[in-house]
Order: structure tokens, then C-alpha cells, then sequence
């Protein structure tokens, strides 16, 4: 039976539903990373419910760290299994893929929220409030900034514990998200990654009104973005008759087996293809940061609590370019005439607009926000190459840009002056004479940033304009290298302001951190120079696992 | 496996520089020890490659290595070394310890009163000058396209924090005026240096797109590319070929410098210390001529030839224009940034003349002009921290209070404008012969700047060192004992190499024909012009 009868004939369908609907078949192993995740979440929602307060906090952290270590062993387990290669295969009735760049892409987010789990659990950098240490979260978020309430559960030592479940929940929206196979399954998993998001980014302890209003913020164009991402959605199955991505793929290309009176209607109508298409693209686009739908990124990035930007940063951009790469080399290779113009706008314009717009910046968390747009950019470039080493290169800048951005906003919370976090870049002056091992740290990131050879960031941009090249969009790799030198010029900024600049007079200091937060930095460091100078054992992996099954 | 020399050669300056950046804070005096025999270990190492090599073996790169490094980019780590590439190697290597003697009491200024465990600006100090020297050992024997990239665009970093960390502190200006200029200078040195380094970047990865296009594995080997162009089987069309060399030499002309993308120069050299400066023009420079010789006409020989005529007129620009610059300076460092500005155009001009004599001696002159200006600047970097100012103007009759300084200053000054019988003559000398037998006018123009030299070099001695003693002058010390151990065996290498340059041109020149051979570019015959009756015998 042809999908496009199926979804004609609702009325019938529900009818004899007793024999026409076949039990779905759930290959649970094979989706046992996002399962394992999951459950890790809902293990913490009970945690918060019944132990008592004081034990919440090392509980969670541990059922937080425990589940997402279960989860990427379960994905190491696929790969070995051949998942990522010959075994790939749509699982759970054709809902989910199970393939190389899933699985590449999966682990590289649950690596990254492992991380940030540390900095998230992160209790010494905050002064003890009343005798008790406190995270960078806000005692109470439902309390009325500087109200009574806020004041009681601050002196009661309160802390938002719920973070963890939250940061979970939307780890495993991000697992969903890349190896989605349907553009249902795919707004499912945009909004359960979201939702969390946006009530993270409302968080945190300082500033809590610059929080509340970012979160607003992302929440409004966030919803928007989805509204726009659904809608394109339904016009795309008005066209095909169809959500699933190969089902799309095939009319797209007129592989179509049997045409119905319908579908034949349908299926000659480009302008639902085309409007659908560019509705589904521009909310993948909202989502990766990319210009002119970058407008979210910097007020978010700043209002958030800087572990949760970090997290969000890292991981949102690795799910969503999975998605956007699946979508654009699995549902619309047949239209590759028509997109590639418009990604390559897309893509000149973020690189352009990031670089440029970021030098003006004075906040630290603002300046690396219009640098994650610039990055953006350069991601697009590989993505528009539209060959398998569009593929693995862009898988491989997502792992290295990864981890330098989250080491840089791990850099970011360590310092302080008495407002909390000093990020005006005017209080870095002489963080270098100050605390020479903490901004010789961020130097080395900030360095990785602006592809400096010998780092993360330079290998990867390398992978992706090598891709863009032979994909035959020089222009783009000259636009590329053009914004890498104007960016070049705000990370240089910024370690000259810490290295050659006189410190100020009570000017931040940098807290030391506990082992949690060092570690995240460390395991920040440790892959920008490995990634940098032996990058080929990663470029193999994204190499082999840069095949999407249909 | 024999002994991988050429590695070692770049990884004991490294290794060097990380033992030296962890010494303790109260142990500065034995980390200066420890870089400088570390610097001595690498002269060693530099000297066995001397040894090892062997100029007449007609094989284009000896000492080889070559191992799989990146294989989804093409590159492998494949080093060797080619006569240019061992003279500019042994260069790099005579002058870092020098540098380092010179640079003994630099950092000092920079430490705070007690020993500081997070702060350590000697050990930094020590540290990144070897890191540079490592940094620059690899990019001058890395025979993979990629491989140098890395280590001609990495160096930038130790480089741009030893100019903006550790500068001259000797200015009269308020401190903090002092080290805006210096952060000025160096952000200006880093930025220009890697938007040329972007630009080859991207006709690097053109290179890599060519190479996978048509042999079927993007590659980076400067070997397998000259050979599979010699095969015929890797044919670059015109404007691409053109497009990747502009991109390429685009690169170097910043780091050589080249007029008009040399405004950096006399910044980076006038805020840093002398040592520094040193290492700047006589050694980081130099990787930019060396890889116009290396890669620009090995790899893209036909457009070397189209851009000719353009850069000899740019370097003829730069030859005149720094010099005219060097006349005009009142400031001594800068004064000598431009008269290398000048220099660079000699090199340059001997490079693209595409002669025997214009190539060797430009090879001969990066290694000339390397000790003359190091001895220069050197000597005016002691001359300034005794008086405390760069100002020519504040100088006067210094002959009478510290003659031996005097003296070696000009003996220095001598070799800069190649006084026969010092070092340099011997390459300029080339230089102009190889230029005029292809290009007699330009020969000519050039020659006008020996003349400018001479003009800069004297009255910049008149006005410091003769004429009558300036009142803060009166007091100054003579060269103590570590100076002269930087000053003396510098000096008598230029006279050395002055008058029996043979033991460099034996093993330069073999390389220099290799690469003419590979621009497949002949000597003009010298003949002289037929007239029309011979002509028609």
C-alpha cells in the first residue's frame, strides 16, 4: 500500500484499524542512547522529589554524569556493532536512522553535555551563601527577582537542582534531532530539546533580570521559528503526501513507485516544494544561528548562566547542523540547484556579518555569541559543498568547535568581582599579569578560534573550506578566509587586553575552581591540541561515518 | 631508520622551550643557562647537518624524513633540507645564542620584587625565542606544502608575544604611552602577517582541490607535485596557476617585507628590544625570501615568470624607498628596520632575476644580511640601554668615551653597506651582476641604493659616534665581556665569509640550479650586442 493512500484515507484507515495497523516494531537497542538519557532525566525528577535537599545536588550530578556516560557507551556500542556503517538502517517504523553521522553526531553531544554537566555542578566559584555553597543557578527561579521570597530562599540555602533533569531532557531532544528520519519526529525532537533550553537560560543566580528577558527572548523567537518550521512541514507533506524524509525524497526526484490520482496533483506543484522547503530550512537556520536569523544568539548568550550558554552553544549547534545536513543531503539533494544559491548567501552573509559585528562588541559573552555566528558561517560552507566530505567535515569542525566553546565559557565563569562574573572585556585588562596559566588558557581557545595552525579550530577550517573547494565554491572559501582575518582581529583584541594591557585597580579576580569546572577546562584544552595536531584518527571517524542512510 | 637529524634539529629548541618555561621563578639565572645550552645543542645539531649534507650529491632534498601524518588532507610529515635550506638552517642557529647573550638582562626589568610563581617573564622570555627558533628550523626544512604553512603561520603566536610582552623599555615616553606603541606594534605585526598567511591559506587549499581534481589524491609533497608537473600529469591552466602563486607570494612579500605591505616592519622592530629585533628581520624574515625561492618558483614556475616584471619593479620600489626612509630616521632601530627594507628588495630583486649569480646571491645575501644587521642592531641595542634613548639626536662623540664599540658599530655599519671585503659585498655584488645580465636597467636602478647605504650608514656613525661628547654620554661604559662575547664572533664572520665566501656558495649554489632548472630558466649568454653585419655572417 502506497504512504499517499494511507494518508487519504484516514476515515477507512480507522475503520478496520484492528487489522490494518500492525503492531510498530521498536528496535530498542539501537535507540538506547536516547532511552538511556531519558531515563537518566526521569530518574532525576524523582531524585528531586524524594531525597532530601542536601542530597539532591551530588545525586543528581551523579545520575546526570552516570546516564550520559551509559548513553555514550551505548553509542560506542552501536559503532562497533557496524550501525555506523553496514548495519545502517531507519529504525523504529523509519522514525529515527541509525547511521554513521547519528551516531558521530550523538556522541559528540552527549561528550559535550557530559562536560558541561561539570560545569553546571560547579559549587565553589559563587560565595557561600549563608554558609552554604551555591551553583551559578538561581536559588528560586519562580521568586520575583529582588522580592521577599528571592531573599528566603536564598538564606535558606535553597538551589535549583531541577537543572540537571532539565539539561537531560534536552540532551535527548538533541540525540533525536540529527537522526530524525521524518519531519514530525524532527519538530518533536526541536521542541523537547527547546522547551529545557528556554527554562535554562532563565536561570541564573546573578542578573536574574537580564536572564528572565534573554529567556523571554529566545522563547518568542524560538516559537516563532518553530511555527514557521511546522508550517513548512505541512506544506512539504501537501506536497509529497508524505513526512518521512525518503517518501519526500522520492517525489522530489519522481522515483515515486505507484503516483496516485492525488499525489500526481499534488507533486506538480512546485511552490509548495519550494515554500515548504525554505519554511523547514529557516527554522534549522533559527536554530544553528545563522544571519538573517541570528538575532537570538547575542542577547541569549549574554543573559543566560554561562554554563548553560556554554552547553547550549556546544550542543545546540552540533544537533542542528545534524539535522540541517540530513535534511539538505537526504530529503533535497534533487533540489541542490535550488538551495545551493541561497546557502551560499546564507553562508557569506553570517561569515561577513559575524566577523564584522563581533569586533565592535564589549562583553565577552556577546563578543563569543557573534563569533558562534561567524562559526556558523564557516560550518555553512562545508554544508553547501554538497559531497561526502561536506559531510565528514562538518562533523569534524562541530566536535572541534565544540570543546573550545565550551572550555571558553568554563574560562568565562572563573572571573569575578563582586557583581559575579565580570564580563565587560574592559575588566580583562591584565588578566594575564593577574593569573597568567587562566588567560594563557582562554589565549590558547580564543587562538583556536581564529584557526591558528597547531589548534582545533584550524584543522577544522581547513576540513570545511578543503570540502567547499572541491565541492567548487571558491568564492565562498575566499569570503571564508576574509572573515577569518577580520574575526582573527577581535580574539587578538582581547589577548592583547589581557596580556600587554596594566591591570586595573579592583579590577575581577579569578576564582579557583573546584576539580569539576578545571576538568571541563582541561578536557577543553586536551582536544583543541589534539584535534589540532593529530586530527587524522577523527577525520577517519567522520570519514567513515559521513554516509546517511535513506 | 637512520637518526632523524632534521627533526631533532627543530625539536631540541622546542623541548628547550618548555624546559625553560617550567623552571621555577626563583631560578632565573640557571634558565637563562638552560635556553642558551639548549641554543648551543641546536648550533651542534645545525652544525652536523653541515656535515651530513652533501653538496654534491645532485639530489634535490637529502637527509630526508618522511612519515604519514594527516591523510585526509593530503599532508605528510616529510622534512628535507636543500643547500639554501641548510645555510638559512645554520644562520637560524649561529645567531639564537647571540640573541640570547644579547638578551641576557631584558626581561629583568619586567620581574616583580620577590620571586612570583605565577609570574615568571624571564622564564617567557627565554622560552618563546626558542620556541621562534623551533618554530623556524621546521618551516625552513618541511618539504610539504602544509606542513610549512603550519609552522610559517604558528610562529606568529611566540612572536607576536615576545614583541608585545618584552619591549623596549628605553623610550624617554611615559610607560604607558610605551606600551600602547608596543601592543600597537605588534597587533599591526600579527595582523598583516596573518592576513597574508589567510590569503595563502586559501590558495593552499586551491592547491589541494588541483591536485585531488587530477591525480586523483589531494596532495601537499613539493616533490610529488614537481614531478607530476614535469610528468605532464598535473597541468595547472593559466589563471589558476597565476591565482595560487599570487596567493602564495602574496604570503611571503608581507613576511619578507616587501614595499608596499612592509608598514609593519619598523614598528615591530623600533617597539621590540634589540634581541627581538634581531630575531625578527634576521630570522623570521627570512622564511618569507627562502619560500618565494622554495615554492613560489618550484611550484608555479610559468606565473613566476608572468609576475616577474611586476616584482622587480616592486622590489627596485622597496630598495630605493627603504633607503630613503633609512636616511630620513631619527630614531636608530628604525633606522635600521629601513635599511632592511631596503635589503629585503636586494633579495627579492637577486630572487626574480632568474640568474645563477642573482639567485645565489640573493641565498648568500639572506645569510649576510642575517649576521650584518643582527651585529648591527645588536651593538645599537647596547649603545641605547646605556643612554636610555633611541634618538640619533641624543648622541655624540661616543668614539671618545667607549671606542671598542664604536668601532665594532662600524665595522657593522661597514658590512650593511657592503664594504668590499665584509660579507655582504660578496652577495650584492651577485645580486646586481645576476640582475644586470637579464635586466641592465634595473641592475642600474639598484645600484642607487648601495650609494643611499652608504649616505645612511656614515652619518648615522657621524652624528652617534663622533663630533664632540654629549654631556649624557660623558659616563658611558665600554662593551663589557658578555657583549663583546655576542659582538666579536659576529664581526669575524663577516669578515670571514667576506673574504673566502666558498664554503657557503659550494653548497648553496647546487641548490640555486636545481631551482633555475626547475623554473627551467637559463643564464643569459654575456655577449655583447651583434651588429648587423655579424648578424647576417
Amino acid at each position: 500500500m502506497s504512504s499517499a493512500a494511507t494518508v487519504h484515507s484516514l476515515w477507512m484507515t480507522a475503520a478496520d484499524a484492528p487489522k490494518r495497523i500492525p503492531a510498530p516494531h521498536i528496535e530498542y537497542g539501537q535507540l538506547s542512547p536516547v532511552l538511556i538519557v531519558l531515563g537518566a532525566a526521569v530518574l532525576g525528577i524523582l531524585v528531586d522529589a524524594f531525597l532530601p535537599r542536601r542530597l539532591r545536588h551530588p545525586a543528581q550530578l551523579m545520575v546526570a554524569l552516570v546516564g550520559l556516560a551509559a548513553a555514550f557507551a551505548a553509542v560506542v556500542a552501536l559503532a562497533a556493532g557496524g550501525y555506523a556503517t553496514d548495519k545502517a538502517h531507519p529504525a523504529a517504523m523509519g522514525a529515527v536512522a541509525v547511521d554513521g553521522p547519528a551516531l558521530f553526531l550523538q556522541g559528540t553531544v552527549l561528550l559535550v553535555a557530559l562536560v558541561a554537566a561539570f560545569t553546571f555542578g560547579e559549587r565553589r566559584l559563587d560565595p557561600a551563601a549563608h554558609g552554604r555553597p551555591v551553583d551559578s543557578f538561581a536559588a528560586q527561579p519562580a521568586a520575583v527577582p529582588g522580592g521577599e521570597a528571592e531573599r528566603a530562599a536564598v538564606k535558606a540555602g535553597w538551589t535549583t537542582t531541577e537543572v540537571f533533569p532539565l539539561m537531560l531532557f534536552a540532551v535527548a531532544g538533541m540525540l533525536v534531532f540529527p537522526a530524525a528520519n521524518d519531519l514530525l519526529t524532527l519538530f518533536v525532537a526541536l521542541e523537547v530539546f527547546s522547551l529545557p533550553l528556554y527554562v535554562l537560560c532563565a536561570l541564573a543566580r546573578r542578573q536574574r533580570l537580564l536572564s528572565q528577558e534573554a529567556a523571554v527572548k529566545y522563547f518568542l523567537l524560538g516559537a516563532f521559528a518553530s511555527a514557521i518550521l511546522l508550517f513548512g512541514i505541512a506544506l512539504l507533506y501537501g506536497y509529497a503526501g508524505t513526512v518521512t524524509y525518503s517518501g519526500i525524497a522520492d517525489v522530489v526526484n519522481g522515483t515515486v513507485r505507484t503516483v496516485d490520482p492525488v499525489l500526481a496533483q499534488t507533486m506538480g506543484n512546485d511552490a509548495l516544494l519550494l515554500i515548504g522547503g525554505a519554511m523547514v530550512l529557516m527554522g534549522l537556520l533559527f536554530k544553528v544561528g545563522a544571519v538573517p536569523f541570528h538575532m537570538w544568539t547575542p542577547d541569549v548568550y549574554q543573559g543566560a548562566p554561562t554554563p548553560v550558554t556554554g552547553f547550549m552553544a556546544a550542543a545546540t549547534k552540533v544537533a542542528a547542523f545534524g539535522a540541517l545536513l540530513r535534511l539538505l543531503y537526504v530529503v533535497l539533494p534533487g533540489m541542490r540547484w535550488d538551495w545551493r544559491p541561497v546557502m551560499w548567501g546564507v553562508a557569506i552573509v553570517t561569515m561577513l556579518f559575524g566577523a564584522v559585528v563581533a569586533v565592535t562588541q564589549t562583553d565577552v559573552k556577546r563578543l563569543l555569541a557573534y563569533s558562534s555566528v561567524a562559526h556558523a558561517g564557516f560550518i555553512l560552507t562545508g554544508v553547501v559543498a554538497t559531497r561526502p566530505e561536506g559531510i565528514s567535515s562538518v562533523m569534524f569542525y562541530l566536535a572541534a568547535y565544540s570543546f573550545v566553546t565550551l572550555g571558553a565559557f568554563a574560562v568565562v565563569t572563573l572571573v569575578r568581582d563582586a557583581g559575579g562574573e565580570a564580563t565587560q572585556l574592559s575588566k580583562w585588562a591584565g588578566l594575564g599579569r593577574r593569573s597568567p596559566l587562566v588567560a594563557a588558557v582562554f589565549a590558547v581557545f580564543l587562538l583556536a578560534f581564529a584557526g591558528i595552525p597547531l589548534t582545533s579550530g584550524f584543522a577544522g577550517k581547513f576540513a570545511v573550506f578543503k570540502a567547499a573547494a572541491q565541492g567548487g565554491a571558491v568564492p565562498l572559501v575566499i569570503v571564508g578566509v576574509v572573515s577569518s582575518a577580520i574575526a582573527a582581529f577581535f580574539y587578538i583584541r582581547v589577548i592583547v587586553l589581557m596580556f600587554f594591557n596594566a591591570p586595573e585597580e579592583g579590577g575581577p579576580s579569578v576564582a579557583v575552581p573546584s576539580l569539576l569546572t578545571s576538568t571541563a577546562i582541561g578536557v577543553g584544552v586536551v582536544v583543541t591540541v589534539v584535534l589540532g595536531v593529530a586530527p587524522q584518527y577523527f577525520l577517519n571517524l567522520a570519514g567513515q561515518a559521513g554516509v546517511f542512510v535513506r | 631508520m637512520s637518526f632523524p637529524l632534521l627533526t631533532a634539529t627543530a625539536a631540541i629548541p622546542a623541548v628547550g622551550a618548555v624546559a625553560t618555561a617550567a623552571m621555577p621563578a626563583a631560578r632565573r639565572s640557571a634558565a637563562k643557562w638552560l635556553a642558551l645550552a639548549f641554543a648551543l645543542a641546536t648550533l651542534g645539531l645545525a652544525a652536523a647537518q653541515l656535515v651530513r649534507f652533501d653538496p654534491g650529491s645532485g639530489r634535490a632534498f637529502q637527509l630526508t624524513e618522511s612519515h604519514a601524518w594527516i591523510a585526509d588532507f593530503g599532508v605528510r610529515y616529510q622534512l628535507g633540507v636543500d643547500g639554501i635550506a641548510v645555510a638559512l638552517i645554520g644562520l637560524t642557529a649561529v645567531l639564537v645564542p647571540f640573541v640570547i647573550l644579547a638578551g641576557w638582562h631584558d626581561a629583568d626589568v619586567l620581574e616583580g620584587a620577590e620571586p612570583n610563581r605565577r609570574w615568571r617573564p624571564t622564564q617567557g622570555f627565554f622560552a618563546l625565542i626558542l620556541l621562534v627558533e623551533a618554530m623556524v628550523v621546521m618551516a625552513f626544512e618541511a618539504t610539504d606544502v602544509f606542513l610549512f604553512y603550519l609552522f610559517f603561520e604558528a610562529m606568529l603566536v611566540p612572536m607576536y608575544f615576545l614583541i608585545g610582552g618584552f619591549g623596549d623599555r628605553a623610550g624617554q615616553r611615559p610607560e604607558q604611552e610605551a606600551a600602547d606603541r608596543r601592543s600597537h606594534a605588534a597587533v599591526k605585526f600579527l595582523l598583516y602577517n596573518l592576513a597574508g598567511g589567510l590569503i595563502m591559506l586559501a590558495a593552499v587549499i586551491g592547491l589541494y582541490a588541483v591536485t585531488a581534481g587530477q591525480l586523483g589524491h589531494g596532495t601537499f609533497s613539493l616533490t610529488e607535485i614537481v614531478q607530476a608537473r614535469a610528468a605532464g600529469r598535473l597541468q595547472l591552466a593559466t589563471t589558476t596557476e597565476r591565482a595560487l602563486f599570487l596567493g602564495f607570494f602574496f604570503a611571503f612579500a608581507v613576511k619578507a617585507p616587501l614595499w608596499p605591505l612592509h608598514t609593519w616592519l619598523p614598528g615591530a622592530m623600533g617597539e621590540s628590544t634589540a634581541p627581538v629585533a634581531v630575531l625578527i628581520t634576521a630570522v623570521v624574515d627570512k622564511v618569507g625570501t627562502f619560500a618565494m625561492l622554495r615554492f613560489c618558483l618550484q611550484l608555479f614556475p610559468a606565473a613566476s615568470k608572468w609576475a616577474t616584471p611586476v616584482i622587480v619593479v616592486l622590489a627596485l620600489v622597496s630598495i630605493l624607498y627603504g633607503a630613503l626612509l633609512a636616511v630620513a630616521q631619527r630614531d636608530i632601530k628604525r633606522l635600521i628596520a629601513y635599511a632592511s627594507i631596503s635589503h629585503f628588495g636586494f633579495i627579492i630583486l637577486g630572487v626574480f632575476a632568474m640568474t645563477t649569480q642573482g639567485q645565489s646571491g640573493a641565498t648568500l645575501y639572506m645569510v649576510n644580511h642575517g649576521i650584518s644587521t643582527a651585529a648591527l642592531m645588536l651593538i645599537a641595542g647596547f649603545l641605547i640601554s646605556r643612554r636610555g634613548s633611541r634618538l640619533i639626536a641624543d648622541y655624540g662623540g661616543v668614539q671618545k668615551v667607549a671606542p671598542v664599540l664604536a668601532g665594532t658599530f662600524l665595522v657593522a655599519g661597514l658590512a650593511t653597506l657592503s664594504l668590499p671585503g665584509l660579507a655582504p659585498f660578496v652577495s650584492e655584488f651577485l645580486v646586481l651582476v645576476g640582475t644586470f645580465s637579464r635586466y641592465p636597467v634595473a641592475g642600474g636602478i639598484a645600484t642607487l641604493g648601495i650609494v643611499l647605504a652608504a649616505l645612511y650608514v656614515l652619518v648615522l656613525y657621524q652624528r652617534t659616534m663622533t663630533g664632540p661628547l654629549k654631556e649624557p654620554v660623558r659616563a658611558m661604559p665600554d662593551l663589557r665581556v658578555r657583549e663583546l662575547a655576542v659582538v666579536a664572533p659576529l664581526i669575524a664572520l663577516l669578515l670571514f665569509l667576506g673574504v673566502y665566501p666558498k664554503p657557503l656558495t659550494r653548497i648553496v649554489n647546487p641548490a640555486v640550479e636545481h631551482t633555475m632548472s626547475q623554473v627551467s630558466r637559463t643564464d643569459p649568454r654575456p655577449d655583447v650586442p651583434l651588429t648587423d653585419a655579424e648578424v647576417a655572417k
